[in-house]
């Protein structure tokens, strides 16, 4: 477990969003989906998940309905709206731009300065 | 359904059982157990694998607490938090919230009564099918409905533009059904009029066209459902069974269904009967004499009120010219059925419109003044609303919040307004002035007078609600938080204290007229009638009802006023067509003429007197007195040379003075001769204005009449005799109605007018001291409130407690002192035309003066009350250290 990397402020809902992105998902299987495409890499307490979850409904990026799981379960599985797609596209290129900036800022040796 | 699916969502949404909450923990629960499925498929137990689930899961509280809050609130949740916080500040002023409610309860609430009077009367139509196409036709210039029944035969065969025409007549006749015969009033319709109305009966049947046969044929009667309800105890077997109408035996057929109460807003019958059942072949074959009070009828459809009217015009003139003797020029015109035609309708159409002129402009007042109380309280709130302008909530956000407040306010008056007319008007439906007269103005409010109070209350809430918009749009919160609420203080009068003079001036009018009029009353009743009323028991009843006639009538008189004189307790007993101001509808004036007068023409009128017809002991009863001359003796008889006794008036009118009278003759109508033998002293007879009305009293035994009213001197409460007098007459004749009352009472019914208008005037009154009073609330809390700091610097350098009252409060007082003087003058003057209502109201009164200024002035201190409150309890230290 020590291995796991804290997740960083507002990475969550663009977590959330791609997992969801691969197919409607209900709120544990998106903790799954994060798990696996992540490879388990990345520390989140479950209940976390449910503020960004609603947060992302009001913000009509998601939408959610209520539905039988794989365990026969009832649950209520979440799917991206046409902004939820949209949205994920733009923060998915910010993350890029942020991550590439931030590694070439950390990755500058001394001498390049 | 799927609307107040969404409605239900919506209120448990707002009272805490919120579903989305209990999805959201059906939820995060189904999340624990996907885990704990997850965690037994490796291996753990269950119960095990849920515990390690939820540790998994974390703090469970929290996160659903921050899921609600990243949820967000919808629209109708920040609204019900906008109620709770003007709730809660609303409560934190009890004085202000409490006189906002009352004045708008009271404004409203007048703006309900008068509003159902206008939708009993004028917007309501009569409860028939197609009420709108049903008209009824006047006649002549003199707005009149009535017509002859040969005549109405002929407009209904002959004309092309109704559906059919039905005719009615309201009377009074006696009923027996076995017990207690009683006199009740029925309309005699037209044997079509239910078929013409649409009507279907509620039990039975109605009778038709086809039952009449001429005169006296198809004795039927149709209850109305009250009457069936209160006498019949809806009985169904009610129907087909025998009463009798004035002695002759009708047929009870059916039952009217209970919505139907007549075609005639102002009198609802008992029952119906057929004209042909009542009246004899000579009143129906009469042309001339106009008698059935009105014609009604449905309009073909697409026929227009002037084709209609031109088609009955054609038959007017041939009317006219067939029959000239009988007939005049018809110029007939159509109306609204329901009314009478413009002879009811145009003056209660004008009083109605006054009346909501009025009630407007008292809720219009009332507006203003809680619009100015409303920016007192946003100018106390400014330091308030300042940061949280500056904190960055939004002026739209605070101002929805300003709205509400008001919108609750307006509200809550409006319920509590509308809960109080309508206790009103429930009472004022059931109130029945003149037991004699059935009157049905149903006055039960309906939707529409729901409706519209509750549309009242909503705007007035947006109105008063926009007086502080201004405020809190202009207000700049750096400028507030730096320097306090402290306004620019104008000394010149503005136009809200303008405004404010005027409504207490009417006030003060209002106030002056009521206690004038009250005082006028008052002393009416303990005026000189002329006769005394004390102690006397009036019983009336019509011997012709009880089917006596011709030679039958004296005899049966005659026996009635032994019966009653050997009823203990009797002092002495007279009879008389009518007792002097008892409202008993019967007396009409005479034309007279002078002995010496042989072309007796409406020009050579001498004078045209009340006619009473008395026994001889009617003086003594009445305690009437006999100024000069004689009394009349039982030997004025028919055998006798007919006599009479003059009043006053009627001597100086036609000879010139009493002395001259004396002993001197005068001719009736009919050329008969009669002689003075008395002078009575004048008094009131057909109503308190009586001042100069001649009256000639005539030997019962000389001028037959079946009209009987027995008055009883008692020698105690003559309440007492009334069940005696009762079973007395009912030994005489068991089938004879009569209605007994006191004297005093039925005064008390000549008076209704004045005391209509004193109630008036007092309910006006009342709502205009309401008005000002919040008017000068308003004012003085402003007044205070902007002068805070300059109060408390006084406070500080040590003024007195009057000289800090008279520095908040000297301008509001000094505006209600002029403006009640201004208004107790007005009054003064007003009251000239209250005269004519009110018998006797003099405004040259001390008692009214000294009222006025007491009325006024307490009001002034009711006001004022807590804005001196605010500024004497002012801690200058507090004060200083806020600003």
């Amino acid at each position: 477990m020590s291995e796991q990397a804290q997740l960083l402020p507002g990475t969550l809902d663009l977590l959330i969003l791609r997992a969801v992105s691969l197919g409607p998902l209900h709120g544990y299987g998106i903790l799954l989906r994060i798990g696996q495409i992540s490879g388990d890499a990345l520390l989140i307490e479950q209940g976390a998940l449910y503020p960004g979850l609603f947060r992302l409904v009001r913000q009509g990026l998601l939408k959610a309905s209520w539905g039988t799981s794989d365990n026969n379960r009832r649950a209520k599985f979440y799917e991206l709206t046409a902004a939820g797609r949209k949205r994920l596209r733009q923060e998915t290129d910010n993350w890029n731009r942020l991550v590439s900036a931030i590694a070439a800022a950390l990755g500058t040796q001394p001498e390049e300065v | 359904m799927k609307f107040l699916d969404s409605l239900r969502f919506r209120i448990s949404i707002l009272f805490g059982r919120s579903r989305m909450e209990a999805e959201m923990e059906e939820e995060l629960r189904l999340h624990v157990q996907h885990r704990a499925d997850d965690l037994e498929r490796i291996g753990l137990p269950r119960a095990e694998a849920e515990r390690q689930a939820r540790i998994e899961f974390g703090g469970h509280v929290r996160y659903k607490e921050e899921s609600r809050e990243a949820a967000g609130g919808t629209l109708l949740e920040s609204v019900f938090r906008d109620v709770r916080h003007a709730l809660r500040l609303l409560r934190k002023s009890p004085g202000f919230t409490a006189v906002a409610v009352m004045t708008l309860a009271a404004a409203i609430g007048a703006n309900a009564v008068v509003f159902s009077a206008l939708n009993a009367t004028l917007l309501r139509p009569l409860n028939v099918p197609e009420p709108q196409s049903l008209y009824g036709l006047q006649f002549g210039e003199g707005v009149k409905g009535a017509q002859s029944y040969p005549n109405y035969l002929d407009f209904r065969d002959r004309n092309r533009c109704f559906e059919g025409l039905a005719a009615y007549h309201m009377t009074r006749v006696g009923l027996d059904t076995g017990k207690n015969p009683t006199r009740v009033w029925l309309y005699e319709v037209t044997g079509n009029y239910f078929d013409i109305l649409k009507i279907q009966p509620r039990i039975g049947r109605f009778f038709h066209a086809a039952d009449e046969q001429g005169a006296h044929s198809a004795p039927y009667i149709v209850l109305s459902y009250g009457y069936w309800h209160s006498h019949f105890q809806d009985d169904p077997g009610a129907v087909g069974r025998m009463v009798e109408i004035n002695k002759r035996p009708f047929t009870i057929v059916g039952v009217a269904p209970p919505q139907f109460q007549g075609t005639f807003l102002l009198l609802s019958p008992d029952f119906f009967v057929p004209i042909v059942s009542l009246e004899d072949a000579d009143t129906l074959n009469t042309r001339a004499g106009r008698w059935i009070f009105e014609t009604i009828g449905h309009l073909k459809p697409g026929v227009t009120t002037a084709q209609a009217a031109a088609d009955l015009n054609s038959i007017g003139d041939y009317l006219q010219t067939t029959y000239p003797k009988e007939n005049g020029k018809m110029n007939v015109s159509l109306s609204r059925a329901g009314l009478y035609g413009e002879t009811f309708e145009r003056p209660l159409r004008a009083f109605v419109a006054a009346l909501m002129l009025l009630a407007g402009l008292i809720l219009l007042a009332a507006c203003a003044n809680l619009g100015s109380l409303f920016a007192v309280r946003a100018a106390d709130r400014s330091r308030e609303i300042a940061v949280r302008l500056a904190l960055g909530s939004s002026r739209v956000r605070i101002l929805r919040q300003l709205f509400t407040e008001a919108l609750l306010l307006s509200l809550a008056g409006g319920a509590v307004g509308i809960f109080g007319s309508a206790m009103l008007l429930r009472r004022l439906s059931a109130w029945n002035p003149f037991p004699q007269f059935p009157t049905n103005v149903p006055l039960n409010p309906d939707a529409n007078v729901y409706a519209v109070a509750a549309l009242l209350a909503f705007i007035s809430g947006i109105l008063f609600g926009a007086v502080p918009v201004r405020q809190v749009m202009r207000s700049d919160p750096y400028d507030i938080i730096k320097s306090g609420s402290l306004a620019k203080l104008g000394r010149r009068i503005t136009l809200r204290e303008i405004l404010l003079a005027v409504q207490i001036a009417i006030c003060a009018v209002l106030v002056t007229s009521s206690l004038v009029a009250v005082r006028g009353l008052l002393r009416s009743l303990h005026s000189d009638f002329g006769f005394e009323p004390e102690n006397v028991l009036l019983a009336d009843t019509d011997l012709d009802m009880a089917g006596y006639e011709g030679e039958a009538v004296p005899a049966m008189q005659k026996r009635m006023l032994e019966a009653m004189r050997t009823i203990p307790g009797v002092a002495s007993v007279a009879l008389t067509n009518c007792a002097p101001l008892s409202s008993c509808g019967r007396l009409s004036m005479t034309s007279v003429y002078t002995d010496e007068t042989s072309d007796l023409r409406p020009s050579t009128v001498a004078a045209s007197p009340l006619q009473f017809q008395i026994s001889p002991e009617f003086f003594a009863v009445a305690e009437m007195p006999v100024l000069a001359g004689r009394i009349f003796t039982p030997h004025d008889d028919k055998n006798a040379p007919l006599v009479a006794v003059i009043n006053q008036v009627f001597a100086r009118e036609v000879f010139g003075s009493s002395a001259k009278a004396l002993g001197r003759y005068f001719k009736v109508s009919n050329g008969t001769r009669l002689q003075i033998v008395g002078i009575a002293k004048d008094g009131k007879y057909k109503s308190l204005a009586d001042d100069s009305q001649s009256v000639m009293f005539l030997p019962i035994l000389q001028a037959p009449t079946s009209a009987s009213s027995l008055m009883l001197r008692s020698k105690s409460d003559p309440q007492r005799l009334a069940a005696a007098v009762r079973s007395r007459l009912q030994d005489l004749d068991v089938g004879m109605p009569v209605f007994i009352q006191t004297w005093p009472d039925a005064l008390n019914r000549v008076l209704f007018g004045s005391r209509l208008a004193t109630v008036a005037l007092g309910v006006l009154g009342a709502l205009g001291a309401i008005l000002s009073m919040t008017g000068i609330f308003g004012m003085a809390a402003y007044s205070v409130s902007k002068r805070l700091r300059e109060l408390g610097i006084r406070v500080a350098l040590g003024a007195r407690r009057n000289e800090v009252l008279q520095a908040a409060l000297g301008r509001a007082i000094k505006l209600l002192a002029f403006a009640s003087t201004a208004g107790l003058l007005l009054g003064i003057l007003a009251s000239r035309l209250l005269a004519a209502m009110v018998y006797q109201a003099t405004p040259r009164d001390p008692l009214v003066l000294a009222g006025v200024v007491l009325a006024m002035a307490s009001i002034g201190v009711l006001a004022t009350w807590i804005p001196a409150q605010r500024a004497l309890s002012i801690d200058p230290a507090r004060l200083l250290r806020e600003e």
